[in-house]
């Protein structure tokens, strides 16, 4: 049995991560789910949410945007849109970012075609704030 | 033969014309650094994305999908990446011949062909061209700022529409592929419908769960496949199109500087005939005193 899982964290960016780890958790669009070493093939869209690893007793948490992971010989690759480690998010960036979201929804019916871009905006910026506050405390 | 005032007045205006050459070089060797950067970084995500796909499609029945199954001969989307601006030596050029020979060599592959152009440069030539449909030009697409994400996703999500609503059976994509500063590497692929690699004799394919279905998977990533190459394609065309400029202000620089020694030449020939002369014109005028 190995040891180890492959985690591969890929933005169209840059190679966000490329880590042996032991436990991954992440957000599926039809729920959270658990990835440890071994696991079946898989193939599953993510939603925006935390992922996180576990490497040792550490645990790590990184906030990812819309994507798609494929777990294959013990590689999880994750392939997202956008992907910040808890330790790279500007605190104050983010709050701002959802403060705006927050005004912007307030004017704004859920007819209206904007709403729902802005409600996707609010969603991710709440992750970040959430994953930034836990790094931080 | 030009007189000394004139050759020095060319002499500062070739001097001039140099410096703004050789400042451009700088310029696109700068901003050739950050493309090729962001071309190396996105490759691991098209080409993981490619891999995936590829396993997709080998458990998968073609036809399954509609941005997988062919639909036969009917009119064809060539989607053309040039540059905004020029002083890049063949670049517009070139990349837009490639697109005008791909359309005449496979006129028989499709009824018609038309061209959604991203970039200004490419028109300028192709609306010059007898039989060369332009549908649509997109301007400050790659090249001008930086080239994000959204981008390459809007373009994507225009061509899959376009695809979708039937407008267009077949797209296809020309672009210049990024190699180094010297070489870019003209570029023709099929974007829709997608072909995926053949299995190749032997591979072993792994059984995949699929969360939540395999059909809810592929349309989730079929589309985000085609956002991606254009993506992609769009990085390496920005990147080609620095050091295609900067090759081009570097052998102008070059020819200045040799025009420059050319002219200095002629002037101090200019100016030791001159010398020359006015001696003889002293020498004599002394001569006839005596």
């Amino acid at each position: 049995m190995a040891e180890k899982l492959k985690l591969e964290l890929v933005t169209p960016y840059k190679r966000v991560l490329s880590e042996e780890v032991d436990e991954v958790t992440a957000p599926g669009s039809i729920g959270e789910f658990g990835v440890l070493p071994d696991h079946t093939s898989l193939l599953t869209t993510l939603k925006v949410g935390v992922l996180t690893y576990k490497k040792g007793n550490e645990s790590f948490q990184v906030a990812v945007n819309w994507g798609y992971v494929e777990v294959e010989d013990n590689v999880m690759t994750v392939l997202v849109e956008t992907a910040e480690p808890a330790d790279q998010i500007d605190m104050e960036r983010a709050k701002a970012a959802l403060a705006r979201a927050e005004e912007a929804l307030k004017g704004l019916t859920s007819e209206d075609k904007q709403f729902k871009i802005m409600e996707a905006a609010l969603e991710r910026a709440l992750i970040r704030v959430q994953v930034a506050g836990k790094t931080h405390h | 033969m030009a007189s000394l005032k004139d050759i020095k007045k060319r002499i500062g205006t070739v001097k001039n014309t140099q410096q703004i050459t050789k400042a451009m070089k700088m310029v696109s060797a700068a901003k050739l650094r950050r493309a090729q950067d962001a071309v190396t970084a996105a490759r691991p995500y098209a080409d993981k994305m490619h891999d995936v796909l590829s396993s997709l499609a080998l458990r998968e029945d073609a036809d399954s999908h509609p941005l997988l199954s062919e639909r036969g001969k009917g009119k064809a989307l060539v989607v053309l990446i040039t540059g905004d601006r020029g002083l890049c030596g063949g670049f517009n050029t070139n990349i837009a011949k490639t697109a005008e020979r791909f359309i005449r060599a496979n006129k028989d592959g499709f009824e018609s062909y038309e061209i959604l152009i991203a970039g200004r440069k490419g028109s300028d030539y192709l609306k010059r061209r007898a039989g060369m449909v332009i549908t649509k030009v997109h301007e400050h697409l790659a090249g001008s700022g930086p080239v994000t994400y959204p981008i390459g996703a809007l373009l994507g999500q225009e061509v899959i529409e376009l695809y979708r609503s039937g407008e267009y059976d077949s797209v296809f994509l020309v672009y210049n592929a990024f190699q180094s500063a010297m070489t870019q590497v003209q570029t023709v692929t099929q974007l829709l419908p997608i072909m995926p690699k053949e299995a190749t004799e032997g591979e072993y394919v792994a059984e995949y769960l699929f969360e939540p279905n395999a059909r809810e998977v592929l349309d989730q990533i079929l589309p985000k496949h085609i956002e991606v190459q254009i993506f992609r394609s769009l990085l390496e065309s920005a990147a080609s199109e620095h050091g295609a400029r900067m090759t081009a202000m570097d052998s102008a620089s070059k020819n200045a500087s040799e025009m420059i020694g050319k002219l200095t030449l002629q002037y101090n020939r200019a100016r030791q005939a001159s010398i020359t002369k006015e001696l003889m014109e002293i020498i004599s005028g002394a001569e006839s005193i005596k």
